[in-house]
């Protein structure tokens, strides 16, 4: 039983047509990075499955959670919101520039959606988020403001807030691009980690060695169609379509 | 023992029933009258500003003797004195106002109590002007809607120049910006006669007397009262009021047939002028001013009270019409847009009338202070929401996608993750608008509240002292402000080095 299936998914930005029907399923646990050059649709295709950027077409289904629409001149109304805002509870997102609110110390940006959404009282919100800083070594950090951490820090405690909802499936937009190289490292280690737990991750990334090393499997897109996936080894050693060599030769 | 008790209750609930019954049969007169209408008629005690003393001050308490009543002053604006009669908010009106035929046919008047000339005062080195034939071609100021303003107007071919205020008049007068003043002479002699740059000229000009005005239906007080008026000008109480004040004069002499000598020194005029002392030494300059300190702290407080719960109302009511604006529907956003461009484009001041006299008129009656709280708040509110939306959209879009991600609704996104940030941005621009509106709330004096403006007004034209005053109401002014600025730029330094959300990169 796959944990996300995408149907026919389209998306367009004025006349651009970013994600040109998307078909795609994935089973729980595994680690899935997405590759291509920029402006391919990977990251729109990221920011659509939580319903932050709307579909125009297609159905998104997310561990019981569906998202759907017929044509982009569908009203998007008051259910969709709902239904979206109800589908990103399992979803936690990292983005690219960590995100983290900036008025509220690190543990607070945990802690927030724990009360606001899942209504936990406060004790229990904090046990929780001091156990997820812990696991991604944060918990010495937890009363500093975001602008008191390195980059590397604060895109640790983005997926620790992340993480707080206990999501089904964990997706990160370019999660190390904006990072020091030596700071990516010790924010790989922590989606490594996860993924030992068995977290299913969708990764739009840059880093071929990471993805090589860590992904179960690989998705090539390319002007927002999905060219290839496999496994990594397979992939990088033998692509089977041209564009995908292409692409690797630059990298390899 | 009981009996005893018995007795006490007996004779406690009769002593209390006592100063009732007397106050039942008799009821205290009241009287209108503008308490600012100025010396010599009715005003504030120059050693006591609280206490309004005049000599229809003792006028009436003498009337009130003679009636076995006690009285009240009503306070009414004199424009509006026969109005407030008609309307039954005081039983007469005793005020400097003149017996006319055109007032005749509205109320009736008593006899005269005073009788007066109008006086024409110059400056010191003028020699030519002398009447109202050699005033034609100048410039001469007088009350507005008074009977000498009608009285010049017919005359023809001079300038008149109306005022709200005596003092302002003659101010003006030793000042230059007119040529002469025509006023009763009661007026003339107080606010005219203490200054050395003036003097009176000319002969009495026509015959003015002052009656107690009084509803038509109420005959039998009239005749009460016009035989009080009888008794007090035979046994001279008259004369000794208007002694007092340097006021009885030949025509009174006439009128009332008393040709005694003056029964008593002129102690008030004495003490008045004393007070209007154009020609202070500097000790008693100080010594002014120090007595000034307690009276303008009290209005410094009055305008500190008024401009913080205004700021209170306008962050708050700000912040509703900025989420109305970004997040409403089509509807509440126009709502809230009309409102902020409705405000920002009319005067504050056209506002502040608006609320405290036009609101009246459909059954919404404010006091002074309500009336002025709710001008400035309201006021500063559309500012403010302005502020407010600038901060909003100053708060990344970034941000509001992650509070999105995270799970949370629309309104709990804004409420959570776009406010707060925003808070921090407007805090600087929200501390100085509070300055602003601390010295805008000097227009709440136009409304009756007697704070640091209006005390100002008050202060420099009983003591006719506009440059000290105006320079001590001012370092009020900065006092109050003061720490406000160092608050906003505590604040500015104190966001721009820890969490500005504006600043997004990581060390």
């Amino acid at each position: 039983m796959s944990i996300i299936s995408i149907r026919g998914l389209k998306k367009s930005f004025d006349d651009h047509e970013v994600l040109k029907g998307i078909d795609l399923d994935i089973e729980p646990g595994q680690l899935i990075c997405f590759i291509g050059r920029s402006g391919c649709g990977k990251s729109t295709l990221l920011r659509t499955l939580n319903g932050i950027e709307v579909l125009d077409e297609g159905e998104i289904r997310i561990a019981g959670h569906s998202l759907s629409r017929t044509s982009k001149d569908e009203a998007i109304d008051a259910r969709f919101e709902k239904k979206a805002q109800a589908l990103r509870q399992h979803c936690g997102m990292v983005f690219q520039d960590f995100r983290l609110f900036p008025h509220m110390s690190l543990l607070e940006n945990v802690v927030l959606a724990q009360t606001v959404v899942q209504k936990l009282k406060r004790d229990e919100a904090v046990a929780k988020t001091e156990l997820l800083l812990g696991k991604v070594g944060l918990l010495a950090h937890k009363d500093k403001m975001p602008l008191q951490l390195s980059g590397g820090q604060a895109q640790r405690g983005a997926i620790a807030r992340a993480l707080a909802l206990s999501p089904a499936v964990m997706l990160y937009d370019e999660p190390t691009s904006a990072l020091d190289p030596e700071l990516v490292d010790e924010v790989l280690a922590v989606m490594k980690a996860l993924d030992q737990e068995g977290m299913t991750q969708l990764v739009v990334t840059h880093e071929m060695r990471f993805a090589r090393d860590a992904a179960d499997l690989i998705v090539y897109m390319e002007e927002g169609s999905i060219v290839e996936i496999g496994a990594p080894d397979l992939l990088f050693s033998s692509p089977k379509d041209d564009r995908t060599r292409q692409f690797l030769r630059k990298f390899l | 023992m009981k009996s005893l008790l018995n007795l006490i209750l007996i004779s406690s609930s009769l002593s209390a029933l006592v100063p009732m019954t007397s106050a039942m049969c008799s009821e205290p007169l009241r009287w209108g009258a503008d308490t600012e209408s100025g010396a010599p008629l009715i005003f504030q005690d120059p050693k006591e500003p609280e206490k309004i003393i005049g000599f229809e001050k003792e006028f009436m308490e003498g009337i009130a003797k003679h009636l076995g009543r006690p009285q009240v002053l009503v306070h009414n604006a004199w424009d509006g004195l026969i109005p407030g009669l008609t309307r039954g908010n005081y039983d007469i009106i005793v005020n400097g106002i003149e017996i006319t035929d055109e007032r005749k046919k509205e109320i009736n008047f008593s006899k005269p109590y005073f009788i007066t000339y109008q006086q024409l005062t110059v400056r010191k080195e003028e020699d030519n002007l002398i009447s109202l034939e050699t005033a034609r071609g100048k410039r001469v100021g007088t009350l507005k809607n008074s009977l000498t303003f009608k009285l010049l107007e017919e005359f023809g071919g001079i300038t008149v120049v109306t005022y709200d205020t005596e003092p302002s008049s003659y101010e003006d007068l030793a000042n230059g910006r007119i040529d002469a003043v025509l006023l009763d002479a009661p007026l003339a002699l107080y606010n005219g006669g203490p200054n050395p740059k003036l003097k009176a000229v000319g002969k009495p000009i026509s015959s003015i007397s002052y009656g107690i005005g009084i509803s038509k239906k109420d005959v039998k007080l009239l005749g009460e009262l016009n035989s009080a008026i009888d008794t007090m000008a035979k046994n001279g109480e008259l004369h000794r009021i208007y002694d007092r004040y340097g006021l009885w004069n030949s025509m009174m002499a006439e009128h009332f047939n008393d040709r005694t000598k003056n029964l008593e020194p002129p102690v008030m005029y004495e003490y008045f002028s004393a007070s209007t002392n154009h020609e202070r030494t500097f000790s008693q300059r100080i010594e002014l001013y120090i007595s000034f300190l307690p009276i303008l702290a009290k209005g410094a407080l009055t305008t500190l009270h008024v401009s913080l719960v205004a700021m209170v109302l306008a962050v708050a009511f700000g912040l509703l019409l900025a989420l109305m604006r970004l997040y409403g529907a089509a509807p509440i956003q126009w709502i809230s847009i009309f409102y902020i461009e409705l405000i920002r484009g009319t005067p504050l001041l056209i506002q502040l009338f608006f609320i405290f006299y036009a609101l009246p008129h459909v059954g919404i009656k404010l006091s002074s202070f309500v009336a002025a709280v709710l001008g400035l708040g309201l006021n500063y509110a559309a500012y403010e929401a302005e502020n407010y939306r600038a901060g909003m959209l100053g708060v990344p879009k970034a941000q509001s996608e992650a509070g999105l991600a995270l799970g949370m609704t629309r309104t709990q996104t804004i409420r959570h993750i776009i406010v707060p940030q925003a808070l921090r941005i407007v805090i600087p621009p929200i501390t100085n608008d509070f300055i602003s509106l601390l010295k805008d709330s000097s227009l709440v004096s136009v409304i009756t509240m007697v704070e640091l403006t209006k005390l100002y007004g008050q202060l420099a034209s009983t003591y006719y002292d506009f440059l000290g005053t105006g320079v001590l109401v001012a370092g009020f002014y900065l006092l109050l402000g003061l720490p406000f600025v160092r608050l906003a730029r505590y604040v500015e330094a104190k966001l721009d080095s820890t969490h500005s959300p504006s600043q997004l990169r990581h060390k």
